[in-house]
């Protein structure tokens, strides 16, 4: 009884492993759904899992969100003891409290790709994939300076202050300065549209000439856009937002005149690197490296190639 | 404030009147007139009616929220969910009337019922919340931080993680509420005053406000006196819940839309425009008047940090957590003495 019944467990184990070796386990982590962006992420990474998981049976993966630094650090602790993942693909909340979590899933043999914010340690990923905010900035500075012909007064909308805020900012403000362009004030509004209609309501009490607004960000553009059609000044000046969400690309596909633009921020580049994280375990193709997505400016003529409407943002 | 009695009447009189004006109850007051005056020097548009309406209409959804955690507060109790609820409420008022579109309905129909739908769901979240503290026996900071992480993560679960928009064909109906004017007033800051007058009187004038000032003195005397003491708590979570409901159907015609990143932190405002206003946090005693005039100084901080280039925007934090602390500090010292 006693030995039959350890022969069970020596072959069970023994199955159970063998089926293990023939599944991949990539551990996906990201932030919860708490802003549009996000909200964005979440939902590439399912599209992506549920694409992949079909296109490659031997492929499983594990999506975990979470609400803060430290949560998302416990998450990775649950998918290599749990989970035992052989790869993560993970967008760090925020990038020093995760160097160290994701440098000893490193050590422990999991391959490891970074999105969008980079580690504060270089040569822990294997592959890193992002978007570029410097370019963001300057995509949008290049816009604003063609249309006002290098004169005329603006307003800059910030988001968080964080380092992506900051590198978005600088870059803009570096192409700006040295034009005939003023930048009357800048005020964060926390990629959030309620703050967006508040700053901007106060800009136009406090600006009489308004050109142009940089609003950064798609949400913010939205709250920017009331207020206008409050105070009635739609017609006076041009927003130029950036993301891609998708009201705003349908907007620019037809042509509207508030918001004549949109810069890409792709969420969807989760999915750029849960398609090349995939490659790895299902081909020989060589991936290492450096993705760093283009920040385009989306036009009337190519917003089609950008407009996703089943997506929530 | 005392200007007509201070005049006339002979030096006795007039020193008592003067000791009657309850001074550190007016200190809120004082730093909100301090506010205009630096506001005005700040800026010449400040004191314009645009911008004085402005941030009366955006004081409208917190202050009509803090009337009800005014009453939640002096009671003894606190209310930490009222901004992920007001998101909730938003999120479904929106799928609802979106739903309803295009259907029998007419567009003013389709808000009317929205609008109803609101005020109900807000009467019963606030309900449930005061039932779980008074008849569940559970402390209410539990209860309703824990209602604050459910509302929030039911709309985000509605929204699909984005954000919950108005059908275009309802937008026109629906905005004047927000947009519209009456005699020249907004209606958000009419709903306010007609919100703050009903909650005043409640509080100052009914058996129910004592009820509830004696409960957040002391429960047991109360329980002593009488007074039925969890049904008196319970309904002060349900006005809570009603007041988040008006906030809410003053809210959505504003930007048409709801998603998790709505109301974020406005229970802290709701608490602080209370606390400014001279209630005291354990409840027992305060008035209406000064959670109104709180809510129009935390807008009103905002505004005057936006209206300037001169603090770096880096600090405006800063300044707005010194000006709420020393409004505060300015009501205990005088009480202290």
């Amino acid at each position: 009884m006693n030995r039959s019944f350890r022969i069970l467990a020596a072959v069970a184990t023994l199955a159970f492993g063998v089926a293990l070796a023939q599944t991949t386990t990539i551990g996906v982590s990201i932030p919860a759904a708490t802003h549009g962006w996000t909200g964005g992420v979440n939902w590439w990474a399912a599209q992506a899992k549920t694409r992949l998981e079909a296109a490659y049976p031997n492929l499983e993966f594990v999506i975990n969100t979470a609400g803060s630094p430290a949560e998302q650090a416990d998450d990775l602790e649950d998918l290599i003891a749990i989970n035992q993942i052989d790869a993560l693909v993970i967008l760090p909340f925020e990038s020093d409290p995760l160097t160290e979590p994701v440098a000893s899933a490193k050590d422990r043999g999991v391959f490891i790709t970074v999105v969008d914010r980079g580690l504060s340690r270089a040569g822990i990923e294997d592959v890193y994939v992002a978007g570029n905010n410097t370019v963001m900035g300057q995509v949008s500075a290049e816009y604003i300076i063609e249309r006002l012909g290098g004169q005329g007064k603006i307003v800059v909308l910030r988001g968080i202050p964080t380092a992506i805020d900051n590198e978005r900012f600088d870059a803009f403000m570096a192409l700006v300065e040295p034009t005939d362009i003023e930048v009357l004030d800048s005020q964060y509004a926390n990629w959030n549209r309620d703050d967006g209609f508040e700053v901007m309501q106060d800009f136009l009490t406090r600006f009489p000439e308004i050109d142009a607004v940089w609003a950064q960000d798609d949400d913010i553009a939205l709250g920017v856009i009331e207020a206008l059609r409050q105070a009635g000044r739609e017609n006076e000046l041009f927003v130029v937002g950036g993301a891609g969400m998708k009201e705003i690309i349908k907007g620019v596909m037809d042509g509207d005149t508030l918001i004549p633009v949109d810069v890409l921020y792709p969420p969807a580049m989760i999915a750029t690197a849960m398609e090349v994280t995939a490659l790895k375990f299902v081909s020989d193709v060589p991936i290492l490296g450096r993705y760093i997505l283009d920040s385009t400016l989306i036009t009337p003529e190519n917003a089609a190639d950008y407009y996703f409407p089943d997506s929530p943002f | 404030m005392s200007a007509p009695e201070a005049v006339a009447p002979p030096a006795p009189a007039w020193r008592g009147a003067l000791r009657r004006v309850p001074w550190q109850q007016l200190t809120p007051l004082l730093a909100l007139v301090l506010l205009v005056v630096v506001g005005s020097l700040l800026h010449p548009s400040f004191l314009t009616a645009t911008n004085l309406f402005n941030v009366l209409t955006r004081s409208a959804f917190i202050g009509i929220i803090a009337v009800g955690a005014t009453f939640v507060i002096i009671g003894g109790g606190i209310d930490l969910s009222v901004g992920s609820m007001a998101a909730f409420l938003s999120g479904a008022m929106i799928l609802l009337m979106n739903a309803l579109q295009g259907g029998a309905l007419s567009p003013v129909g389709v808000v009317l019922m929205g609008v109803g739908m609101v005020l109900g769901s807000g009467l019963v979240a606030g309900a449930a919340n005061g039932l779980a503290i008074t008849r569940g026996r559970i402390e209410p900071f539990i209860v309703t931080l824990g209602t604050l992480g459910i509302f929030r993560s039911l709309v985000t679960y509605l929204a699909d993680g984005g954000t919950i928009s108005l059908d275009f064909g309802l937008r026109g109906v629906y905005r004047p509420v927000f947009y519209g004017n009456l005699l020249g007033i907004p209606i958000p800051v009419w709903a306010f005053a007609v919100v703050a007058v009903l909650g005043a009187i409640l509080l100052h004038r009914t058996r129910f406000g004592r009820y509830v000032r004696a409960i957040g003195s002391n429960q047991e005397v109360a329980r002593y006196a009488a007074i039925r003491v969890a049904r008196i708590r319970t309904l002060t979570y349900v006005i809570q819940g009603l007041c988040v409901a008006i906030a809410v159907v003053l809210y959505v015609p504003r930007l048409g839309s709801a998603s998790a990143s709505t109301g974020i932190l406005w229970e802290l405002e709701a608490i602080a425009a209370v606390i400014i206003g001279g209630t005291a946090l354990k409840g027992g005693s305060g008035h209406i008047w000064g959670t109104v005039v709180g809510a129009i100084m935390l807008s009103l901080i905002g505004n005057v940090l936006n209206l300037t280039s001169v603090i770096s925007e880096y600090l405006n934090g800063t300044v707005q957590g010194l000006i709420i602390i020393g409004a505060v500090f300015l009501q205990r010292g005088r009480q202290g003495r």
